[in-house]
């Protein structure tokens, strides 16, 4: 198993340098925007990519809930921190975008910005409450925010459905339409920025393993009674 | 022209945020290495 991981991570860097070719050579010039539109390869699949690994977060946090596995704990953590990294892509790309084709870097009240924004901040506050917390029912309670941050999820998503908002439609099953070479260009950067996720959720997965190992490994040591002299001291939670 | 800027500006900020990340995985790594190396001395 050791060589699956170099092997997947060099057929990730290979995809995902040809999407970017893809993306900045390949895919015709919108009539409209020109070439800026062209951060949509990027911004889009980040956001779809985000809002996979949320999903992700919100099952394994209602699969905690119920059995209290730690695996599943372990997976809402790597999958809540990854998507978080995705939606700060999408935060920052979007007012890039919107500058050259709005005039303005923020749209202040409207649904898919705010919303988005709020996202950012529920998983970020997650983030904080696991980092922070030194309660034995963080875990419970991180999952018990997750769930419920969860439904922000499909507001963000279909806002642009429900709601008049400056953000441009969707580009696929929202009544609009992409060229199909665009189209296929977007899902190529999608499988590439997948692979590259789930590359880092991987290596997320493994340092956080080997976070509760060494916790495990201090704790075993203080009760044999070689007690470090910061025992008192609450766990190290330097990995997260 | 001046909207070529923003797109390359917008690609270097993904792979900036990445990478920083990368470097914060790579880091707590390295970090917990170490603190398994000191235990196993002990």
């Amino acid at each position: 198993m050791k060589w699956l991981f170099p092997i997947l991570s060099i057929i990730t860097a290979i995809l995902l340098a040809y999407a970017l070719y893809e993306a900045l050579v390949v895919a015709p010039t919108d009539a409209l925007q020109g070439d800026v539109y062209r951060i949509i390869y990027y911004h889009v699949p980040s956001a779809w990519t985000a809002f996979l690994l949320f999903f992700i977060n919100f099952v394994a946090s209602i699969t905690y809930l119920i059995g209290c596995k730690p695996k599943a704990d372990i997976l809402a953590l790597v999958s809540a921190e990854v998507g978080v990294v995705f939606c700060t892509v999408v935060l920052v790309t979007g007012p890039i975008w919107a500058r050259p084709v709005w005039g303005i870097w923020w749209a202040p009240g409207d649904i898919r910005l705010t919303s988005t924004l709020v996202l950012w901040l529920i998983y970020v506050s997650y983030l904080v409450l696991r980092r922070f917390s030194t309660s034995a029912q963080t875990q419970i309670l991180a999952a018990a925010l997750a769930v419920f941050g969860a439904l922000d999820v499909p507001l963000v998503y279909f806002s642009i459905w429900f709601f008049r908002t400056q953000h441009p439609q969707p580009v696929i099953g929202g009544g609009g339409s992409i060229d199909p070479r665009m189209l296929h260009v977007l899902l190529l950067n999608w499988l590439a920025f997948l692979c590259f996720a789930f590359l880092v959720c991987w290596s997320r997965y493994r340092l956080e393993v080997l976070h509760r190992e060494v916790e495990e490994a201090h704790a075993m040591e203080s009760l044999a009674g070689g007690a470090p002299a910061n025992a008192s001291l609450p766990p190290d939670r330097s990995s997260r | 022209m001046n909207a070529i800027k923003f797109l390359f500006a917008a690609y270097i900020a993904t792979w900036v945020i990445h990478a920083f990340y990368l470097g914060t995985l790579v880091r707590r790594f390295s970090r917990l290495r170490q603190q398994l190396k000191e235990l196993g001395r002990k």
